[in-house]
């Protein structure tokens, strides 16, 4: 499936959720905070959350700043 | 004891984690600095190359008080976007609010700033104001519920050191909240000289991060808080215009 991640056209293996998209990306779902079509998603939610074509995701984590 | 939004620091130095050469040396600085409360800043992963990591895996957060700051945003819906991505990953309610309103100076936008300030704080975050050395303003994000008010002492990476004492203690004096002065210090003794001016804390990063041995550089810095806020409590003479003699002038031989 296609979606925008992180600003980018991406081809992804087919996933339900995000959930199902973090583990296809190989994401620590506890390292990372996802926004759904510009909504954030609720850590415990992320496995209820469907994810589908064309959906825009983004995905952060912490890096280092002051 | 610094209290910021109900929360108790021993230290009153607050230090960055960005620049640093590599993750090793910045552990060992940030613990050279005896700092508690550490900046971190929201980015997106990248997905492409995997080996950077995010900067959690280097510091130990049961030891360090991770604050999310919201650096690089350059209006007030942006910062709110950053700060709300922050609290999820879910650490604590503290932001620390930067809302840039020039490139080359990166000067704050302070109206986009108090903005955002009140947006956040109504939502229950505890708003950190990076903002400019301006005492109105200070009230004003004081009075839209920041929980500390953080002017700079220069720009930002600038190393300039403290432009304007009397602004920075006027703002101090003034506001009830605690006052952390944000960016600008370039050595140690720039250190020492805004503690004494009476503020809380300082935040610093580059000052550390760039120093030709950071680590070093992170325990001088630690030594200029100390120095500084003792040398404010223990209450510097007065300034006089003309000298006088610290030895007996009685007593001299005929």
């Amino acid at each position: 499936m296609e979606l925008m991640i992180n600003g980018d056209r991406r081809t992804v293996p087919a996933v339900e959720t995000v959930a199902g998209l973090l583990a296809a990306l190989d994401l620590d779902p506890r390292a990372v905070v996802v926004e759904l079509n510009r909504t954030i998603i609720r850590r415990p939610t992320v496995a209820d959350t469907p994810v589908v074509e064309g959906d825009q995701v983004e995905i952060v984590h912490f890096v280092g700043g002051g | 004891m610094l209290q910021i939004g109900g929360k108790d620091f021993e230290s009153r130095l607050l230090v960055g984690t960005g620049k640093y050469r590599t993750n090793d040396e910045m552990v060992r600085a940030i613990a050279a600095s005896g700092a508690d409360v550490v900046t971190v800043a929201v980015r997106r992963v990248n997905l492409d190359r995997r080996d950077e990591g995010g900067i959690l895996h280097h510091l130990d957060s049961a030891r360090y008080f991770l604050l999310a700051n919201t650096a690089g945003c350059y209006s007030a819906d942006e910062a709110i976007r950053y700060a709300r991505l922050a609290r999820e990953a879910g650490f604590n309610e503290f932001v620390k609010l930067e809302v840039i309103g020039d490139q080359e100076t990166l000067l704050p936008d302070v109206a986009g700033l108090l903005e955002a300030t009140t947006v956040l704080a109504k939502e229950g975050f505890k708003v950190m104001a990076y903002t400019n050395d301006d005492l109105v303003m200070a009230l004003r994000l004081e009075a839209a519920g920041a929980v500390a008010v953080m002017p700079l002492a220069s720009p930002i990476g600038s190393g300039l050191g403290l432009l304007n004492p009397y602004f920075i203690r006027t703002i101090k004096r003034r506001l009830h909240v605690p006052v952390i002065v944000d960016a600008g210090v370039g050595t140690a003794s720039d250190a020492c000289l805004v503690m004494e001016q009476g503020v809380d804390g300082i935040l610093m990063n580059t000052a550390i991060a760039e120093a030709a041995d950071a680590v070093g550089m992170a325990k001088a810095m630690r030594l200029g808080v100390e120095a500084g806020r003792a040398a404010f409590l223990a209450g510097r003479m007065p300034r006089r215009e003309v000298a006088v003699p610290s030895t007996p002038a009685s007593g001299m031989l005929s």
